[in-house]
């Protein structure tokens, strides 16, 4: 989501309403937190602020959940996020040499994002493709049987402002 | 009743209720399982088992892995072994953990001679470390008026948070991280000075080491006894005098109050006084105003507003400033006796004895955290000078004693000085839950009826249960008196009355702390015992009935002082001095 005023209040807008139609407020913490980074992105302090009160939970409590689950981040990602499976097929067959080509190309660190917002680098655990092993996945689409040399062109995929060519 | 459950453990049998785990049943038999996370002080929901450090495991016949004994329940024909080698290898293996991320200062920490920690290394009699260079976390000090966090020795049993959040509702504290770098914090780790914390200190009762402590200012005490240019006085909370003794050896609910008096003295404060005077003086105003919203009330003016709420607890009052901040005019608005007693200290006694305000310090033993926060709070200062100086815990006033080389059990019994040491029965029952309110109505009854009252004692407003009710008949009316301690039981009484689940009440007395003022958390540890507070009330009643004037409004020195000084209860000097106002603060 662009960082604009509005965009952001439209956010803010369907958080509530989803939170609103959840049948309780009790136990929904998580399946909330999910629905507020998919909407912003990640989960910067305001935005949990916003679903402490909604859900009338202490906000130590949100906080805490954050920054126990590494799938919940409070660093904007960027336009295309990408993330590198480091689980155990991917590993043996060579993440560790796509992530550090990722991070030499990219020029951030792990968790970083590019200077135009436009790449953030992230790892993750099995995404369930071992078949397709080593994995990068960048925003929704998935890419297999990646070597350091083919990095530069899936970075190019994303030359055109996030036109994805087919 | 509850099914029985029949096991052994270590070869001996054992019956347990159905429901009761392994260390339960061990306990029956005087079998000294170590723990460390494991807490459950009874007659609150505070029932710490998270079985996350595992020390307390033991053998199960039939089971391939050691169980934690805090967290399994007893089950019908089990065998138990707490002791073989397998479970004391295990046991030295946590404790190794435990040790490796954990600092070895001990020398230099406020919990030593107090830490859990500590002691399970010495019953262990570890020589040595094999996971020695183990991660150190480095999280910075955050101290805050009234307590210190340092999160370095935290050993993450979690007790804190669930003090904070199922005990007493706040939600200040939650765990955070994962591996070396989980610690217990507020959110964003912002300073507990920031957060919701309302400095009750009751994560600091049941912190198992030196992570959470109050912030001490013995220091900054001797170094006012030693200016020649200050006049040092003192005050002494009632629930001290029930407690210090346990600093010194003493039974717990041993009274002290003349040997700490001539502590006090000894150590060389100008003028001995008690907080009791101002408990007094508190009463005078409370129920004054009490008394006035109730003949408001009953004359049919509907902008009263009732249940009054009492005020004397500071950890009370942040509490309802950020979770009720739409009450904020309900809760009665006379100060607490710490800040009553600072108040009258810097204006009249200091005029007494003409000096300046800037000259004089005044110094408070209180058995609360929240007491140090409370005379940091700006409304509680003139230009710039605290009407409470200092506010050092009972734990602190042990240390300063023990520092001085006095020997406390041999001093002789002393009284407090004059004018602002005299005080009632009603005064000192302050330090427990229903204290405040029984000591209200022994004064507001006989000034409604004009009658004196043929007992003073009011039973059924006395008692250990958190939430709890009376009704009590004065002259025609029958007062609808509400009690609370620990803020848990606070919500869930204020709820049920905004939900009007309960017939109105006229009054209701809250107390941050379970048992009130002598389970406070700057009293001497507990360690998860709470007969032992249960003692320390027992004796606050004894002192009251030992006293021979038991009604505040019958102090000769409170009498003197609204003749000579504030003129009426609830008059213009008397609200300037005495009466304060609340602040709306965030909720969450």
């Amino acid at each position: 989501m662009d960082n604009c005023k509005c965009c952001e209040n439209k956010g803010y807008d369907e958080l509530g309403a989803f939170i609103d139609a959840l049948p309780s407020k009790k136990g929904e913490l998580i399946t909330v937190l999910h629905r507020a980074q998919s909407i912003f992105g990640y989960l910067p302090r305001e935005v949990q602020e916003f679903i402490a009160e909604r859900l009338d939970l202490p906000l130590a409590k949100v906080y805490g959940v954050v920054k126990f689950y590494s799938f919940f981040s409070m660093t904007p990602k960027g336009k295309h996020p990408i993330s590198v499976c480091m689980g155990t097929a991917c590993y043996v067959r060579g993440a560790e040499e796509v992530l550090t080509e990722l991070v030499r190309q990219l020029g951030i660190p792990v968790g970083g994002v590019t200077e135009d917002g436009k790449f953030s680098l992230d790892t993750l655990r099995c995404v369930g493709a071992c078949g397709l092993a080593p994995v990068v996945i960048v925003g929704e689409k998935v890419y297999g049987r990646v070597e350091p040399k083919k990095v530069a062109g899936i970075l190019a995929d994303y030359s055109d402002e996030g036109e994805v060519r087919s | 009743m509850s099914k029985m459950i029949d096991l052994t453990i270590d070869g001996r049998p054992v019956s347990v209720p159905e429901g009761s785990t392994i260390l339960d049943a061990a306990k029956k038999l005087d079998i000294n399982i170590p723990t460390l996370c494991h807490l459950d002080l009874e007659g609150t929901p505070m029932v710490n088992k998270g079985a996350s450090c595992r020390i307390c495991v033991v053998e199960v016949e039939g089971r391939r892995n050691l169980a934690p004994s805090c967290a399994t329940p007893a089950t019908q024909g089990m065998v138990v072994r707490s002791n073989t080698i397998r479970v004391l290898h295990a046991r030295k293996t946590v404790l190794e953990l435990l040790l490796s991320d954990h600092p070895k200062d001990c020398l230099l920490c406020a919990k030593s001679g107090n830490c859990e920690l500590q002691d399970l290394a010495e019953k262990f009699g570890l020589r040595e470390n094999r996971f020695e260079h183990g991660a150190q976390s480095t999280y910075v000090k955050d101290m805050s008026p009234a307590i210190e966090r340092d999160m370095n020795k935290c050993i993450m049993c979690r007790r804190c948070e669930t003090m904070c959040n199922e005990v007493q509702t706040v939600g200040a504290l939650s765990g955070i991280n994962r591996g070396f770098t989980s610690v217990v914090a507020p959110a964003f780790e912002m300073p507990l000075e920031e957060s919701v914390c309302t400095f009750c200190g009751q994560c600091v009762a049941v912190c198992p080491t030196g992570a959470l402590v109050e912030r001490d200012y013995t220091w900054k005490v001797i170094e006012a006894l030693a200016d020649p240019d200050k006049v040092v006085l003192v005050q002494t909370a009632p629930a001290v005098r029930a407690a210090l003794g346990e600093e010194f050896g003493y039974e717990p609910g041993t009274l002290v109050t003349g040997k700490m008096a001539a502590a006090l003295r000894m150590l060389g404060f100008d003028h001995v006084f008690d907080t009791d005077f101002a408990a007094d003086l508190t009463i005078m105003e409370e129920a004054s105003e009490f008394l006035d919203r109730l003949t408001r009330h009953l004359e049919g003016d509907t902008s009263v507003r009732l249940p009054i709420l009492t005020s004397c607890c500071p950890a009370w009052v942040k509490f309802f400033e950020h979770q009720y901040p739409d009450l904020l005019d309900v809760p009665s608005t006379a100060k607490s006796p710490q800040q009553m007693f600072g108040a009258i200290a810097k204006s009249f006694y200091a005029e007494k004895l003409g000096i300046p305000r800037e000259k004089m310090v005044v110094v408070s033993i209180m058995p609360c955290l929240a007491k140090k926060y409370e005379c940091a709070r700006d409304e509680f200062s003139v230009d710039g000078n605290p009407d409470v100086d200092i506010s050092i815990t009972t734990r602190e006033l042990g240390h300063l004693i023990k520092k001085a080389n006095i020997d406390f059990r041999n001093l002789p019994d002393e009284d407090f000085d004059d004018p602002l040491g005299a005080s009632t029965g009603a005064a000192v029952i302050f330090g427990t839950t229903g204290g405040v309110i029984e000591a209200a109505v022994r004064s507001a009854a006989e000034w409604a009826t004009g009658q004196e009252l043929s007992k003073v004692d009011f039973e059924a407003l006395r008692g250990l249960e958190g939430c709890r009710e009376a009704k009590i008949p004065v002259g025609d009316l029958v007062l609808h008196i509400g009690i609370a301690h620990g803020l848990g039981n606070a919500r869930r009484l204020l709820d049920a009355v905004r939900n009007n689940e309960v017939e109105p009440f006229h009054a209701i007395e809250i107390m941050a702390c379970p048992g009130g003022c002598v389970g406070g958390g700057g009293q001497p540890y507990h360690h998860g015992n709470m007969d032992i507070v249960a003692k320390r009330a027992k004796a606050l009643y004894r002192e009251d009935a030992n006293k021979p004037i038991r009604k505040s409004h019958e102090n000769p020195s409170i009498k003197a002082l609204y003749e000579e000084y504030l003129g009426k209860p609830l008059g213009e000097k008397a609200h300037h001095l005495l009466h304060t106002h609340y602040f709306k603060r965030h909720k969450i």
